[in-house]
């Protein structure tokens, strides 16, 4: 073995990783996004993506939702911390696989390509609910609501098809059913 | 219609509603609408510091010694940003701070005017929480907050950042409210369930040991009787983390002295091989576990602590109770004197071997040092002062080396809320101006500084303030002119490359301490060592002692890097008689 120098102990094996959606729900106040990034940063976390939007105006309350990737201790850490912070009411977290939440993702795309490519590139958007919001004879600008990873997987595809700009929402979540999370 | 009153005005209406009597600072342009305000509330006393951390760390000191929050005043930029050691400090070993930061004119921020600097975006990642004020309307409300903040669930320092325009301007002053929203709801939350599962571990337990921190001593001085109370009805074992230390007696046979990488031999085997582990307050912090996937390998791991993200965080434990260490332990009395009157009797008999294992362990005298007819060795002094103070309640505060370790080795406290050290963070300079802090709290008692000639000249300036507030506090140098914890680390694992650790040009002490209006005092033999430490203790002026100890002294026992609890360095002693110096040295 080789001999440490250092006065802190060498890493241990990493656990398992997994994909988590965290929804933090918090007062719509000055600064309270970077306490809440700042958290990620400060400890080491990943955010793979981040959406924040006010969703009560009468209550003041921000819904944040961030993509996360993280051992299981590492998730329960970040639940627990963002718990402790202030301005934060509640937290949800969802595994990426979970069947009874949606995760959805919305991104604008833009082609620049001759009309034949452009409709290839609407063909290809088909099964994500495209919306095209702007249209010239030598571009496209294509709004779909899809998965993280299918998004990714479009995004790929439309490159050779005229892709010259993405713009991407990051993902957002919500509960199957009648239930809401508490 | 009621009365309005200006921002400064609020500042001081708060603090008196909050029963504030003492607050460090320094003024500057920025706070001086609150500076002006200070001679309409001669309840609030402000002890002027020489630097601002200087005013972190004596708040520290006066929190930590009283149990009560301590208030620091700065003012914008330069002063805001002093004092980020000192709330960084406080945040790790959670301590209470309340600081209020002056801030330019709300026109003016973002525009980099003098002595700007954006403080909340600063000292977000080291405190609770803080606030900009940008509505004088606010600011009763907040200050309020601030309190309650730093106070409540795992204390912590906050920040309240004041607008110089916000001192001026003038509104209504709210009282502060008794029903509080959201947070301030109880932190307790197990139930009796959770006690009973521990009552049966306990009950089958037959290596048990209890680990307690500074949880029991944030939890006030009942949590330490209580405590007591519970060690001494299971006669299990106990160790103590460095900010534990106090909450349960020192010269108590049931305690195994201090844990962790320069912990007790007897304390760190407890640990290694124990069945059941009993975390009161504690947070397995790197220096106690040592290597994480061989930390107390057999044991089931119980973990008591009022945060809940301290559970899980580096050690996983099988059952976890969150809540206040007081009602928690008061729980587990109570339901051991209800339902299990007689398993003080059966576990008793059952740890019989434990104990015996454990005076085994004890046998090694892993404390033990070669002692010396004419250099004063370091651990001796520590010996000296503390068999010198223990017939009176003395308060001791330490820099951070080497220093720190022996006095947490060799000075046994019997009482909670008299050791105040800087722990998680490791602050060189946190003894002196902690020690001012002690002393404004407590001016009748002893109040010492272990320190390191090292530690002591980065918050030197300090002396000053001592001087000026008649504060006798007594500053003992354990003066080897080494970075004395660099140097030892430097030579067991640098191959003795000791680089830059040597304290070149050191002043002379004694004649500082005249310079500065205070007495010093200087030690160089073992003869005089108790006489000059008699004469210290009756100086009734703050006091430098410069006392010369051996230069290669190295704290032992030591866990190396890496290492688990049961693979401990022991003392020069031990080595010499095993003849294992070779080996041993492999083992760092």
């Amino acid at each position: 073995m080789v001999k440490s120098k250092s006065a802190y102990s060498s890493p241990t094996k990493l656990g398992k990783l997994d994909t988590h959606i965290i929804v933090v729900w918090v007062d719509n106040e000055a600064s309270v996004l970077s306490r809440v990034v700042g958290l990620f940063s400060g400890r080491g976390y990943n955010i793979e993506s981040l959406a924040v939007a006010e969703v009560d105006h009468k209550k003041n309350l921000s819904r944040i939702t961030v993509v996360t990737i993280g051992t299981p201790q590492v998730i329960e850490q970040i639940m627990l911390q963002l718990k402790k912070l202030v301005p934060v009411h509640k937290v949800g977290n969802f595994k990426r696989e979970d069947k009874n939440v949606i995760f959805k993702e919305m991104a604008l795309l833009k082609i620049v390509a001759n009309s034949n490519k452009i409709k290839k590139a609407l063909n290809t958007c088909k099964k994500y609910n495209p919306v095209i919001l702007d249209q010239t004879n030598k571009s496209i600008v294509i709004q779909i609501t899809a998965l993280r990873r299918e998004i990714d997987n479009m995004i790929k595809n439309l490159k050779l098809l005229g892709l010259v700009s993405a713009s991407r929402t990051g993902a957002v979540a919500m509960t199957r059913g009648a239930e809401i999370f508490n | 219609m009621a009365k309005l009153y200006s921002g400064a005005e609020i500042v001081f209406k708060c603090l008196e509603d909050q029963k504030v009597e003492h607050i460090f600072g320094y003024p500057g342009g920025a706070v001086l609408p609150i500076y002006d305000e200070l001679k309409n509330h001669p309840s609030v006393k402000h002890i002027l510091v020489r630097h601002e951390q200087g005013a972190g760390h004596a708040a520290e000191g006066y929190a930590r010694s009283t149990g009560k929050p301590g208030v620091v005043l700065v003012t914008s930029g330069p002063g805001a940003t002093n004092v980020v050691t000192a709330l960084t400090d406080a945040y790790m070993d959670s301590v209470p701070l309340v600081c209020i930061s002056g801030q330019v004119p709300t026109h003016l921020i973002g525009t980099d005017a003098f002595q700007e600097c954006d403080t909340t975006g600063i000292t977000r990642p080291c405190t609770k929480h803080n606030w900009l004020v940008k509505d004088i309307n606010d600011l009763p409300r907040i200050i309020h907050e601030a309190f309650e903040v730093a106070t409540t669930g795992r204390p912590g320092p906050v920040l309240v950042d004041i607008p110089k325009d916000i001192q001026f301007a003038k509104a209504k002053y709210f009282k502060l409210k008794k029903e509080k929203k959201l947070k301030a709801k109880s932190p307790n939350k197990f139930n009796q369930k959770d006690i009973d599962q521990l009552v049966d571990l306990m009950k089958k337990a037959s290596k048990p040991v209890f680990y307690t921190g500074g949880g029991v001593i944030n939890s006030g001085p009942k949590a330490s009787e209580l405590l007591r109370e519970l060690v001494f009805l299971t006669g299990f074992p106990i160790t103590s983390t460095l900010q534990g230390l106090g909450a349960y007696p020192g010269d108590d046979n049931q305690f195994l002295g201090m844990l962790g990488m320069h912990g007790t031999y007897e304390a760190n085997n407890a640990m290694h091989d124990c069945d059941l582990l009993i975390n009161i307050g504690a947070r397995f912090d790197d220096r106690i576990t040592g290597k994480i996937d061989e930390f107390s390998p057999k044991s089931k791991k119980v973990h008591i602590d009022i945060d809940p993200s301290s559970i899980n965080k580096i050690v996983k434990v099988d059952l976890s109770i969150v809540g206040d260490v007081s009602d928690v332990i008061k729980s587990i009395t109570k339901n051991i004197k209800k339902k299990n009157l007689n398993l003080v009797k059966s576990n008793k008999q059952k740890i019989s071997k434990w104990w015996q294992q454990i005076q085994k362990w004890r046998k090694k005298q892993s404390l033990n040092f070669i002692n010396s007819d004419t250099v004063i060795k370091p651990q001796h002094a520590v010996q000296r002062l503390y068999e010198l103070t223990k017939n009176q309640d003395t308060f001791i505060t330490t820099e951070v080396g080497q220093h720190q370790m022996w006095a947490a080795q060799h000075y046994k406290f019997n009482k909670p809320n008299r050791w105040m050290t800087s722990g998680g963070l490791g602050t060189m300079g946190y003894g002196l101006p902690a020690a001012v802090g002690v002393q404004v709290a407590h001016p009748k008692k002893l109040v010492i500084d272990i320190a390191g000639e090292a530690s002591i000249l980065m918050t030197m300036q300090e002396i000053s303030t001592a001087v000026q507030y008649n504060l006798p506090i007594k500053i003992f140098i354990l003066n080897n002119q080494y970075m004395g914890m660099v140097r030892q680390w430097q030579e067991l694992l640098h191959e003795k490359n000791y680089s830059e650790s040597y304290s070149e040009a050191l002043p002379d002490f004694v004649k500082l301490a005249e310079a500065y209006g205070c007495v010093g005092i200087r030690a160089k033999n073992t003869d005089e060592l108790d006489e000059k430490i008699e004469e210290m203790i009756n100086t009734d002026k703050p006091v430098i002692f410069d006392c010369h100890v051996d230069q290669a002294e190295n704290c032992y026992p030591m866990i190396p890097s890496g290492k688990p609890h049961n693979q401990m360095l022991l003392g020069p002693k031990d080595q010499e008689e095993k003849k294992i110096t070779r080996k041993g040295k492999a083992l760092v």
